[in-house]
């Protein structure tokens, strides 16, 4: 798939921001005042900042209230809802804390709960999709929720959070990228069950519709970049979660966190530039792709 | 509404016989054609007379060939549009309603003013059959020329896709495959029409005939019998000739 950077952006900022919130939203750190005001406005600017640059991608964004209309099937009117419904409770949350130095216990926990819905309903819109063997599995929101609750904690200065869940993060990334390549294979879509022409004998593709590239080329059947895969795999490993792990055991001192947050951002980056590189949509076997 | 309505017992969709498709490319040019003058926003081209020219097509043409295990290859022409699915996935990720499914004839539109341009329904498509206008922004996709088929304005022999009525080999056909006595759904049963991608679980409505069996030339030579080979004994003249030669240095 091509990978926009519009939606690298959304997803790993989002996260980030709605992870911070969900640790905020259940009282780590009990912060109020300014401290917690720092806190909200660094949530606030990742979070509203990813969906802004989501919907750069738009073809109509001036028409984005409509997608707030089909919750009932669509995972990306349900991520609307989760979104703005997070948002505007951990928004009334934050001012109790800042302002008025008291914690609303229950919004912020309806907050947190809303934070991972967002999380999960983000990360449901590429599981849903079986058009995509890739993606169309558990692991995905198993991952986005381990991503995004890591980086948060981390954030959030949540250290004894921070480290299992990086740990178990790197872990689950790790294995995603090992069995994803088997996963188009599994699905079993071939251009022989593409074309029905599989029981005559074997199929290749002669010729394309046209000469030039297209809509569906451009968007799906992407694959520059995948020589460096390996590369990119291990900083992401490396940079998103080995290296914060080993910068969160030394002594505490600000700078080694301010380091571990963007080590782990520059990490979650390059994983999920290769997340959108590295998926192949089965309309590329009709190119004679795959 | 996103949610797809329930089985229409009127399923209109098209037929496309693998066997007489010539790969002319009518059908893309006719589809292009209507579908530019006609309903929805005009199907765009960018730079079309330029080195690296795209466009927006509903329908395109595909070649394939074909090995069997025996016998000679088969080139395998291939057109692709809208299947209108039963399960179509493009139709339920839709956040704004702006995709659905007709309750009536079951044919999938997209509303274009209510469409903002995310291309999730693009990606749900297994089938590629979906591409967003990169003039108007809005998803394009096979209407089954929902503005001939029962547009009361054309003559009757017109009241059919584009792309069918184009068709000079007759490799395109349209009908209710709802209806099992229909001329379509006939067609179907008799030649074994089969679906694309039936692993993907969208129960597409368009179905696809395979190319007939390939008959073989039976070995048909007048002249064969005179060309066996000559006798291996041979006797008189050029049997001495025969051991003659064979005694020459070189001679097998």
């Amino acid at each position: 798939m091509h990978p926009a950077p519009s939606v690298i952006i959304f997803t790993t900022f989002s996260g980030l921001g709605f992870g911070l919130l969900f640790w905020l939203g259940i009282g780590l750190p009990a912060v109020t005042g300014w401290v917690a005001f720092v806190f909200f406005a660094i949530a606030y600017i990742m979070a509203v900042g990813g969906l802004l640059a989501s919907t750069f991608h738009l073809g109509h964004p001036e028409r984005a209230l409509k997608a707030f209309s089909q919750w009932r099937t669509s995972w990306l009117s349900r991520e609307g809802w989760c979104a703005v419904l997070a948002l505007l409770i951990m928004a009334i949350y934050g001012a109790g804390l800042v302002f008025f130095g008291s914690r609303i216990t229950l919004f912020g926990l309806l907050g947190s709960l809303l934070s991972v819905g967002t999380i999960f309903t983000t990360s449901m819109i590429y599981t849903q999709l079986k058009s995509i063997p890739r993606w169309n599995q558990p692991t995905t929101p198993a991952l986005f929720l381990a991503i995004s609750l890591s980086g948060g904690a981390l954030l959030a200065g949540q250290i004894k959070f921070a480290i299992p869940l990086l740990i178990l993060a790197g872990g689950l990334q790790a294995y995603v990228w090992a069995t994803g390549d088997s996963r188009f294979a599994k699905a079993g879509t071939t251009l022989a069950s593409a074309t029905g022409l599989g029981s005559i004998g074997n199929v290749r593709s002669f010729a394309p519709p046209h000469t030039g590239s297209n809509y569906l080329l451009k968007e799906m059947a992407y694959d520059i970049g995948r020589k460096h895969v390996v590369q990119l795999q291990v900083i992401g490993l490396t940079l998103g979660f080995a290296l914060p792990v080993i910068l969160l055991l030394l002594p505490f001192s600000h700078w080694t966190a301010l380091l571990a947050v963007v080590s782990h951002i520059t990490g979650v980056l390059a994983a999920r530039w290769l997340f959108f590189a590295q998926a192949e949509h089965v309309v590329g076997l009709y190119y004679g792709k795959r | 509404m996103t949610q797809l309505p329930p089985p229409s017992t009127v399923k209109l969709g098209l037929v496309i016989d693998l066997d007489t498709c010539v790969g002319c490319h009518a059908c893309v040019i006719s589809c292009k054609g209507w579908n530019t003058e006609n309903y929805g926003a005009p199907l765009s081209d960018q730079d079309p007379y330029g080195a690296d020219p795209t466009g927006t097509f509903l329908n395109r043409v595909h070649s394939y060939e074909v090995q069997p295990p025996d016998g000679t290859a088969q080139l395998i022409h291939f057109p692709k549009s809208c299947l209108h699915c039963e399960d179509a996935p493009c139709v339920t990720v839709c956040p704004t309603g702006a995709s659905y499914k007709r309750a009536e004839d079951g044919i999938v539109l997209v509303n274009e003013s209510s469409c903002i341009g995310c291309g999730l329904c693009a990606w749900a498509c297994p089938y590629g059959a979906r591409e967003m206008d990169a003039a108007a922004k809005v998803m394009k996709k096979c209407t089954l020329c929902v503005d001939r088929i029962y547009n009361e304005n054309l003559p009757e022999e017109d009241r059919q896709p584009a792309c069918v009525r184009t068709c000079p080999s007759n490799a395109r056909h349209f009908g209710d495959l709802g209806d099992e006595t229909s001329v379509v759904s006939i067609l179907v049963a008799e030649r074994g029409g089969f679906d694309l991608m039936p692993e993907q679980g969208t129960r597409p409505t368009n179905k696809y005939l395979p190319p007939r069996l390939k008959d073989q030339a039976q070995d048909i030579d007048i002249l064969a019998p005179f060309l066996a080979p000559i006798a291996t004994d041979p006797k008189g003249f050029l049997g001495w000739l025969d051991r003659a030669l064979s005694k020459l240095p070189g001679s097998q």
